[in-house]
């Protein structure tokens, strides 16, 4: 694999330069030069017209068996209870597995999941429910073992989980079992039908930059999915779909690593992924008590109590709480930036909520780039009036 | 106990920008740093050495260039480090850049616990530590918070959205860290002297006796087809007037919206 440039073709006319997603090319001495970094994306051999380019035959496209077919959603659960991504990425997957002309099929693991007949609602023509008590919780090891090895059964060409802390550890050792490709958090899914590929399309530095991959020689195409990104269907109780229980053998499988015991935090009682209205807290606050303030706001309004980094940071508000790169991305109806200047950091955890409002006094934090209504302002005085305001009503 | 500290070279900012002219990724003026994320793993490293006894090697996949991070490792409490860097290796996914760490951590000998921070500044895949465990073979817990026990295998902390959960894990593992796990110490001098002279061996696809079909771009499941800037729809409308005023016209929205 490599790259190089015919220095008796190359004029130095410098088209590459421009079209190089990663300003790698560089003139030198009226030459180009490739410096660290290529990933042989071939823009550079496109635009260059004296052919002077040459890539090194890059893997070929290896026909892709026919034997895979379908889209699987792992339906995550916790405590028997089945997360909203599981349902949002049924609600997509419908439309992949539509335009595919292909199954949608859902996969449980759990004990007594009284919910999982619900997924054939949301579009699942299928649900494989793997059944036993000795998964009733998060058994990793065990999990990775079943779902390769129902995977190597069925053969779906496409599999999505949620980006959750689960799908997020467990995805990536099913994809190296299988020694497929795996793409983080993605954003957006569509289908190139004609190659039948999943086009996936994820931020990657801190949100700053997207960038749409393919996984074009391996089956299954795999995804982890941000959580809130998909709508959620309404369900259809009409709609009939096929329970089909498996057992889970123990066969030669272990779990080395053993679940001793679960400390829940008490501190976050309305959970932020799964409500509708987020009231979120910054620097700006200036410390731990003035959170009291926010509490009561979001108290009114039925809200979820949200953070940026530097209060978690300054020890003010437990991690659970924080909305961001390295904490929770959310996706509620409405999301109330008090005292949160907008770091890319925390933008990228917050940015698709529905209706965004910023109360800030800086008229120049970044926050109000994104706000869907901006109240420039002291929040110690904005905050305490919508409070009132909003007990009146 | 020997411990290994994966490690990457990442840009300093997030704050790259697409020059909407040309479509590149603009990158003058960014300078290299050690991943954020990784200070937590390299620190925690440290930290059992200096509680168990034992070596910290910290290693890294990346071009030349990437030493100089090895060098800050060092100075840091790492024993010492070995860069893996072949033409070989470039644009690798996060498949092939577990496989090239695996195939160096078995060349390193006996392993005991390997450390990765949750996720890259830059990529934020958070992929390569689980998929590492699985090319080891070995057992792998995410996001731990804390290191409670060590005896024959240790109890820690991982975090889930709910809480963190208690879990006993035998060695040899794998474990990424979170930044809750501890404060990274800032270089000794000590360190720096010994960061100045320290060799760094480099190890490429030749010395690591390695399946070049599994390396690198060739070795990658997935391939980046197109880059983009987000569109940041400034939709935003600020609202004028006297807070009071602001308040009232902020209730007035929301209620059109349905939401209050």
């Amino acid at each position: 694999m490599g790259i190089l440039i015919d220095l008796d073709k190359c004029n130095g006319c410098g088209n590459c330069i421009e079209v190089c997603p990663f300003g790698l090319l560089e003139l030198v001495d009226d030459k180009v030069q490739v410096k660290e970094g290529c990933n042989f994306c071939r823009a550079c051999q496109e635009a260059c017209t004296y052919d002077a380019i040459l890539i090194e035959a890059a893997v070929e496209e290896v026909e892709v068996s026919d034997l895979h077919r379908g889209v699987w959603v792992f339906a995550e659960q916790r405590n028997g209870k089945i997360k909203g991504v599981a349902y949002e990425l049924l609600s997509k997957g419908r439309e992949l597995a539509d335009t595919l002309n292909a199954e949608l099929s859902a996969v449980c693991f759990g004990h007594n999941v009284a919910e999982a007949s619900e997924l054939t609602g949301y579009g699942a023509d299928k649900v494989y429910l793997v059944d036993a008590p000795i998964i009733k919780g998060f058994e990793e090891d065990l999990y990775t073992a079943k779902f390769v090895e129902l995977i190597c059964q069925y053969r779906p060409e496409i599999v999505l989980a949620g980006a959750t802390p689960m799908g997020r550890s467990f995805m990536p050792r099913v994809a190296a079992r299988l020694r497929t490709g795996l793409t983080a958090d993605c954003t957006g899914l569509e289908i190139d039908l004609g190659r039948r590929l999943l086009l996936q399309t994820r931020p990657t530095f801190g949100g700053n930059i997207m960038a749409t991959i393919i996984c074009s020689s391996k089956r299954p195409q795999m995804a982890t999915v941000r959580p809130r990104v998909f709508k959620k269907n309404t369900p259809d109780k009409e709609r009939k779909g096929q329970v089909i229980k498996l057992d889970f053998e123990r066969g030669g499988i272990t779990s080395k690593i053993k679940l001793l015991d679960f400390i829940e935090d008490l501190t976050e009682r309305v959970k932020l992924e799964d409500t509708d209205i987020i009231v979120s807290g910054g620097r700006g606050l200036g410390k731990a008590e003035n959170f009291h303030l926010l509490e009561e706001l979001a108290n009114v309004m039925g809200a979820a109590l949200g953070s940026s980094r530097p209060p978690v940071d300054e020890g003010w508000i437990p991690y659970s709480h924080q909305v961001g790169q390295t904490g929770k991305t959310v996706c509620p109806k409405l999301y109330i930036a008090c005292g949160i200047s907008g770091a890319v950091q925390h933008l990228a955890g917050m940015q698709t909520s529905e209706i965004i409002i910023a109360i800030n006094d800086d008229p120049n934090a970044p926050i109000f780039e994104v706000a869907t209504y901006g109240i420039v302002g002291d929040l110690f005085k904005v905050v305490p009036m919508l409070i009132a305001r909003l007990k009146g009503r | 106990m020997n411990i290994v500290v994966c490690l990457k070279q990442v840009p300093g900012t997030t704050e790259v920008k697409i020059d909407p002219q040309t479509n590149t990724l603009i990158r003058e003026g960014i300078l290299n740093i050690l991943n954020p994320f990784d200070a937590y793993a390299l620190e925690e490293g440290v930290r059992l050495k200096e509680r168990c006894g034992g070596r910290v090697t910290a290693i890294s996949m990346g071009p030349p260039q990437a030493e100089e991070m090895l060098r800050e490792a060092i100075s840091l409490g790492a024993d010492e480090a070995v860069l893996l860097s072949d033409k070989a290796f470039a644009g690798a996914d996060t498949l092939a850049t577990s496989y090239t760490l695996a195939r160096a951590i078995e060349k390193l000998g006996q392993t005991d616990l390997i450390i990765c921070g949750r996720q890259t500044f830059d990529g934020d895949t958070g992929q390569v530590g689980p998929e590492l465990a699985e090319m080891l073979g070995l057992p792998f817990v995410a996001y731990v918070s804390k290191i409670e026990d060590i005896n024959k295998g240790m109890h820690l902390q991982r975090m889930v959205e709910e809480g963190h959960e208690i879990i006993e894990l035998p060695l040899p593992a794998v474990i990424t860290v979170v930044k809750e796990i501890n404060v990274p110490r800032l270089p000794s001098l000590r360190g720096l002297a010994k960061a100045k002279s320290a060799p760094i061996p480099v190890w490429t696809a030749e010395e690591l006796a390695i399946d070049m079909d599994k390396v690198g771009l060739k070795g990658s499941a997935t391939r980046v087809v197109k880059v983009f800037s987000p569109q940041r729809v400034n939709r935003g409308e600020i609202l004028q007037g006297e807070p009071e005023e602001q308040v009232k016209n902020l209730i007035s929205k929301l209620g059109d919206a349905g939401i209050v």
